[in-house]
């Protein structure tokens, strides 16, 4: 078990590692379809750190929602709008909102931090169980309906939100 | 951690791991081997389907033909066009070629089923089942890879920087978006008849006997033909193979997203291609008809199971070059029609068919009511369908919206 452990703590750091730098480069990368595929290093990291915490619905969740789905539309857009060929796509925002962006990031960071802190301090985790799907299903449909169902009318929202906005008639 | 195979369920010594690596070349050689003789197969039958003879020189009956034309694809010349995004460029076809060797780690290819057993198989003194791996999420994998190769063909398209291959691969991304939502659903429909994600869990279900004793327990009779029918046409869409095959429609793009590639990059996107339709074919197999399930009358059961699940697969792979040789390419709009209009709400509609049975089963409803009820709300949702679309026909055509 301790040497899963020590494996298992080697794997998260340098998972960890790779997010944080796929992050930072999301972000400094002035092509556009190059900071996506950024994005796509750090989903995937994220889905890789769910693996290693034996929470394999979530995992491939992950993967086939944002990986498969998300970001293929986001590159999808971009290249339906922006990637002309023969054309580098620079983009670059003045300094004032790389600072305000900055300042935002920072004080995300803090307030999730705090919270997970607070919220997990002094408390020890058991042993690793994977999680069944049939357990994740069940608790979504008993447990979390409600918030389940008002987060389908907010995607439902946003959708008519962008055919009103894409349509101009 | 890595699902249901009793291997993994102990400890885990050398032996083990030797075994694992051991499953992972075979594997590994199996697909290529098959992908290799699928090239051949294609191009000899859909020869045969117009009359003409296919390739008949390199080896007995042209048999060495794909390898001939790999060892070619090695020497060419590997160009990389001047205004191509580099590193993209050459990342794209490993996108490709990735995701098609991981699709096919879920597939059970062998074991003994019958009579009851659940399809281990004794190697070296551990038992294991002939698959690589059983995560819990089994097919979930399966669809979560198919959409991760999307990729390669999206990055193909754009990093050539030239403006066919940047249409053709719009065209693929969209038309492999769309079908997979049906896909999907069909095989949502498959998860509610066995009640597991597991692959080898959902072979075990189909290898009861059915009604009569003698009718195959299989999904394509449990869940009805129509999940069967959407996900083989979304399986061909998805493989961008024809009728589907908009996205290297030569007479308008040149070649498609590949356009620019060439050598043994060019060879890759080719491979991945003939590699996934022998795995969609061998995920077909699984889903809806009990995989590598059968009768094993004498000898040892595990080989009539690969024979089974081999003799399945041809079936399969032979309807896919048939409807290859036998139906015209669809125009694009008819494309996303059929999609969309058609067969993502015929899915979705059989799901909530099968949803309602399993419920009026479980609660003891009466049959007749639920089935009157539910052809009466089924007739409502299809007419409500219909006057939307026909309403927006309207509309397109008098020009309001555009």
């Amino acid at each position: 078990m301790f040497g899963l452990l020590v494996a298992q703590n080697i794997a998260f750091y340098v998972i960890a590692a790779l997010i944080v730098f796929g992050a930072l480069r999301v972000v400094t990368c002035k092509n556009l379809v190059h900071a996506a595929l950024w994005l796509v290093l750090v989903l995937a990291g994220v889905a890789g750190q769910y693996i290693l915490l034996a929470a394999e619905f979530v995992a491939v969740t992950q993967v086939l929602v944002y990986l498969g789905a998300i970001v293929v539309l986001f590159l999808f857009g971009i290249m339906l709008t922006r990637a002309k060929t023969g054309h580098d796509l620079e983009l670059d925002n003045p300094t004032p909102a790389k600072v305000g962006a900055g300042v935002i990031g920072v004080l995300l960071l803090g307030v999730m931090g705090y919270a997970l802190w607070d919220a997990w301090r002094g408390q020890e985790l058991g042993d690793i169980v994977v999680q069944r799907t049939a357990e994740v299903s069940d608790s979504l449909f008993s447990t979390y309906l409600l918030p389940f169902e008002v987060i389908s009318v907010l995607l439902l929202a946003a959708l008519i939100g962008a055919i009103v906005l894409a349509r101009r008639d | 951690m890595l699902g249901g195979d009793p291997l993994l369920s102990g400890d885990i010594d050398l032996a083990v791991v030797l075994i694992v690596l051991l499953k992972v070349v075979v594997v590994f050689a199996l697909l290529l081997v098959a992908t290799m003789f699928m090239i051949w197969w294609e191009r000899k039958i859909i020869g045969d389907l117009q009359n003409r003879i296919g390739p008949n020189t390199a080896g007995p009956f042209g048999l060495f033909q794909t390898f001939a034309d790999g060892v070619k694809f090695f020497f060419k010349e590997d160009l990389l066009p001047d205004r191509a995004q580099r590193r993209v460029f050459i990342l794209a076809p490993l996108l490709t070629v990735v995701p098609a060797f991981l699709l096919f780690c879920i597939v059970p290819f062998g074991g003994d089923f019958a009579n009851g057993a659940n399809g281990t198989v004794e190697l070296f003194g551990h038992e294991t089942y002939l698959q690589l791996a059983d995560p819990p999420v089994g097919i979930l994998f399966a669809l979560a890879m198919s959409s991760v190769a999307v990729y390669g063909v999206m990055l193909a398209g754009w990093s050539s920087g030239s403006k066919y291959p940047l249409l053709g691969s719009v065209r693929a991304s969209a038309q492999m978006v769309s079908y997979e939502a049906a896909l999907g659903l069909s095989v949502c429909a498959v998860v509610l008849t066995t009640g597991t994600l597991s692959t080898h869990g959902m072979v075990v279900h189909q290898a009861g006997d059915g009604w009569g004793s003698f009718i195959p327990n299989w999904n394509l009779l449990a869940a009805g033909i129509v999940p069967f029918v959407v996900f083989l046409i979304a399986s061909q869409a998805e493989l961008n193979r024809p009728p589907f095959d908009l996205v290297e429609a030569e007479q308008e793009l040149v070649g498609g997203y590949h356009t620019e590639y060439s050598s043994i990059r060019f060879a890759l996107f080719f491979v991945a291609e003939f590699m996934n339709s022998v795995t969609m074919g061998a995920i077909i197999v699984t889903l809806f008809l009990g995989g590598p399930a059968g009768p094993a009358p004498w000898g040892p059961g595990w080989l009539w199971g690969v024979g089974w699940f081999l003799l399945k697969l041809l079936v399969f792979l032979f309807v896919f070059v048939w409807i290859r040789g036998t139906l015209p390419r669809v125009r694009y709009d008819q494309l996303m029609d059929l999609g969309w209009k058609v067969l993502i709400p015929i899915s979705l509609g059989w799901l909530l068919v099968l949803a309602t049975f399993h419920v009026a089963r479980d609660q003891h409803w009466n049959g007749v009511v639920v089935a009157l009820v539910g052809a009466a709300i089924g007739l409502t949702f299809f007419g409500l369908l219909r006057f939307a679309i026909a309403t927006s026909k309207a509309r397109r055509l008098e020009g309001v919206v555009d």
